[in-house]
């Protein structure tokens, strides 16, 4: 069987919806191809925060744009994504870390996020759960958490409202011109979209992407004990650092009333197996309650693990990719999938269809790793944690 | 937390778990043995003496109110009791942490008054008072008696018996009784004892009735249907392998059964199972499995082969229960669209019907995802929709957050 489209998606986590729905919107053909569950991937894997990180100036771009996005269609998400504007609080347990809240703060406000520099004093009657000791905080107020895999469905739908296909299948490999799936169909496309996370590689061994491994504990549910997001302000070293393992103190208040427990970051050389690593988990949940003690008495009633899709500069690869006429990638984005989702689309759609982005893509550009004369942005942050 | 250590650690203090317990201790050797009931002998069978008989032996270490929440390491357990944590390791580990109940949704199943077969019974155990009552027992295979037994020796009034089997194939079963003449003395003895008792094959619950408590029960008998005021309605459609741990470990499973060789080997190293976990075969198979089990671990290959040649009496058994008792297509269209499958979240049939698989129903509707960790509606999907449900994250029993982060001397905090 052949088929023809315009545009032909590979993947249906939340990044390929929100681009089917993107493109649809301008107008263009759009087949997403899909062979698990909607949104059962890297999208499924992760907590569903909603937020900023500044670890770059394009990822500060990419995400604080991200974070906006949701935040303008949040009424029109169904209850099922459990969208929920329940603000980011970093956590600063040292001077040091008051500095830099200090510093974000200047950030945020700059870009005119509204923001709150909390003492500890104010940061107790925030949130009375956390630990004595700790010097004071940054409170996000507009930065949410919500459901991704709901997200994604709902993405999903407006897209095929709009005249987007969905296709029951796995790609095998890319061919000229389309795509040969499993079971021997090909499909051809004009333009070709890579967006299946991890997987990616699977089509194109040659992507600098590395599976970092995560994980992650839920519990029964305890609404009223906690009330934002909750993140250690060591977490940017976490999550911007190259450490082969980190931990760091990230919990979340579901709209059910659980509280999701995070973070870990592993390189996983044994490919994507989603065991449990006890001894990370172990120093993940000491972690925890290191920032909040209250935890230990709780019961936990999952655990699971998830790959995040991860490039060496922790910037997604977005854009046309070289020596590949017509195939585009929108993959590689670790843990920021969810929250860079809809810029994301919004960026590479502007590309494919020849308007000017509204970021500047050419940090995201894929092939700025095989060109040796473009220098790797480094990252300011870690530096000033460290 | 605790730090325990045995050679050999048995998960389950039934009638398998305290027959190879029994061997190894006779042998010298120390043994674990854990149970998440107060005491040991098992939740069907419970052989009380059996355990009690063991309970002060010098090498047993026997913890009851206690559940193996995770397995952590190689040879290692993570328990928890109302005491506390404990890291238990092991040389040698027999699985026999039995079965539960398959309950399975229809229209009324969550009005108070609707219990589980053997739901019913352990409530009787813990004191509800049934004197009077009028009681329906439904769903299907033999312990749908003793549970009708034992409601009578409560005093319950038990006006109905409804068996789903058809009557061909329940004597077909009973007529071949003979090849195991305890099970055959068994049945005659509940028959006798049940006499009075109306007990209905090919009948099974369509709705359970009521505003916010039971009041009656409508019951399909081939094309008929009866509407039966009643108390308690007690339903349960046979029973299921506890097979989380035993996936937790690694081991292989098959069919809905831990996969076992002929002396009770897993697929893992070290790793033995017995009882239920094997297959739905009652107490004697299950005293025979773990038996054989003892013997291999304490070396005694010869007679644990010569034992395992009386097993594939009792697989019989457990096959002429299956194939007898297996379940009537029509169980498994009962739920309407508002019906609830997952109680825990709270997901009605309605929504699942729309899924293809049990991931995308765990992860678009939530069913599965509450503290029973999809034990129940987990269950039903793989009856409802075929679902195969093959995974379950650790842990393996909801846990106390400090029970996973094990020794907090030990784990860093930077």
């Amino acid at each position: 069987m052949n088929r023809h489209c315009e545009v032909l998606i590979i993947g249906a986590g939340i990044v390929g919806c929100a681009l089917a729905e993107s493109l649809a919107r301008n107008g263009l053909a759009v087949t997403i191809l899909e062979a698990g569950v909607i949104g059962g991937g890297c999208t499924a894997a992760g907590m569903g925060h909603l937020v900023a990180l500044d670890g770059s100036p394009a990822e500060w771009a990419l995400s604080l744009a991200g974070v906006q996005r949701w935040q303008v269609r949040a009424h029109a998400l169904p209850a099922a994504a459990e969208y929920r504007e329940c603000g980011t609080l970093w956590l600063a347990s040292s001077a040091a870390e008051m500095n830099e809240a200090e510093r974000k703060a200047a950030l945020y406000t700059n870009y005119g996020v509204s923001c709150q520099l909390l003492t500890a004093e104010a940061l107790y009657q925030h949130e009375p759960e956390l630990a004595p000791g700790l010097a004071g905080g940054l409170l996000v107020q507009d930065e949410a958490v919500m459901y991704p895999p709901a997200a994604c469905q709902w993405l999903l739908e407006r897209a095929q409202a709009m005249g987007a296909q969905l296709l029951r299948g796995r790609a095998q490999r890319l061919e000229q011109d389309g795509v040969r799936l499993e079971d021997g169909r090909c499909l051809r496309a004009r333009q070709i979209v890579v967006a299946a996370g991890n997987q990616s590689r699977q089509l194109l061994p040659e992507l600098p992407l590395q599976p970092r491994k995560g994980q992650l504990v839920i519990t029964e549910r305890y609404p009223g004990k906690i009330h934002h997001q909750l993140v250690e302000l060591g977490y940017l070293q976490s999550a911007h650092g190259n450490a082969g393992e980190s931990v760091a103190f990230n919990v979340q208040p579901r709209a059910t009333g659980q509280l999701l427990i995070g973070s870990s970051r592993q390189f996983a050389d044994t490919g994507l197996a989603d065991e449990i690593d006890w001894p990370l988990l172990q120093k993940m949940l000491a972690r925890a309650f290191h920032y909040l003690p209250g935890l230990r008495s709780l019961q936990a009633i999952r655990t699971w693990a998830g790959f995040r899709p991860a490039t060496p500069d922790k910037l997604p690869l977005l854009g046309p990719l070289a020596g590949h006429p017509g195939v585009w990638l929108a993959t590689g984005h670790e843990g920021l999938g969810v929250t860079t989702a809809l810029s994301s689309a919004e960026l590479l759609s502007s590309l494919m269809i020849g308007l000017p982005p509204s970021i500047d893509p050419r940090p995201f550009d894929p092939n700025r790793f095989s060109n040796a004369n473009t220098p790797i942005c480094p990252h300011a942050l870690e530096d000033a944690l460290t | 937390m605790r730090e325990l250590a045995t050679e050999l650690a048995i998960v389950g203090a039934g009638p398998a778990g305290l027959a190879a317990a029994e061997i190894a201790l006779r042998h010298g050797m120390p043994v674990c043995l854990i149970d998440d009931n107060p005491a040991p002998g098992g939740q069907i069978w419970r052989g009380g003496q059996a355990g009690a008989a063991m309970a002060g032996h010098p090498k047993l270490r026997l913890l009851t109110a206690t559940r193996v929440v995770a397995a952590p390491a190689p040879n290692c357990l993570l328990l928890e009791s109302a005491d506390g944590a404990s890291q238990l390791s092991y040389h040698r580990l027999l699985l026999a942490n039995g079965a539960r109940e398959r309950l399975l949704p229809f229209p009324g199943w969550t009005l108070p008054g609707v219990t589980g077969a053997g739901g019913l019974q352990a409530l009787v155990k813990s004191g509800l008072d049934v004197r009077g009552k009028k009681v329906i027992i439904a769903g299907s295979g033999p312990l749908l008696l003793a549970t009708a037994l034992s409601l009578k020796a409560a005093g319950a009034q038990v006006i109905q018996l409804a068996e789903q089997a058809s009557l061909a194939s329940v004597s077909r079963f009973a007529l071949h009784l003979w090849h195991w003449p305890g099970k055959l003395t068994q049945a005659l003895m509940l028959g006798w004892q049940l006499q009075q008792v109306p007990y209905a094959m090919n009948t099974h619950v369509r709705a359970a009735l009521g505003n916010d408590r039971l009041q009656a029960v409508r019951l399909r008998r081939g094309d008929e249907e009866i509407e039966l005021a009643c108390d308690w309605l007690a339903v349960g459609y046979g029973l299921l392998p506890n097979l989380e741990l035993a996936r937790a470990l690694g081991c292989k499973t098959h069919h809905g059964v831990v996969e076992v060789d002929h002396v009770m080997r897993t697929s893992r190293r070290d790793v033995f199972a017995a009882g239920e976990l094997t297959g739905i075969g009652g107490v004697d198979k299950a005293q025979l499995e773990g038996r054989i089990a003892g013997l291999l671990i304490i070396g005694e290959y010869d007679r644990a082969v010569a034992l395992a040649k009386r097993r594939r009496r009792w697989l019989r058994f457990a096959a002429a229960l299956e194939q007898h008792f297996s379940l009537q297509p029509a169980i498994a269209q009962l739920a309407s669209a508002d019906t609830v499958v997952c109680r825990c979240e709270d997901v009605r049939f309605g929504r699942l019907a729309k899924c293809g698989s049990w991931r995308e129903a765990k992860l678009h509707t939530r069913c599965g995802m509450g503290p029973c960790q999809g034990r129940l509606c987990g269950a039903a999907c793989e009856t409802l929709f075929g679902w195969q449900n093959a995974g379950s994250r650790p842990p393996v029993f909801p846990a106390r957050l400090d029970t996973l982060a094990g020794n907090p001397s030990t784990a860093e905090v930077t």
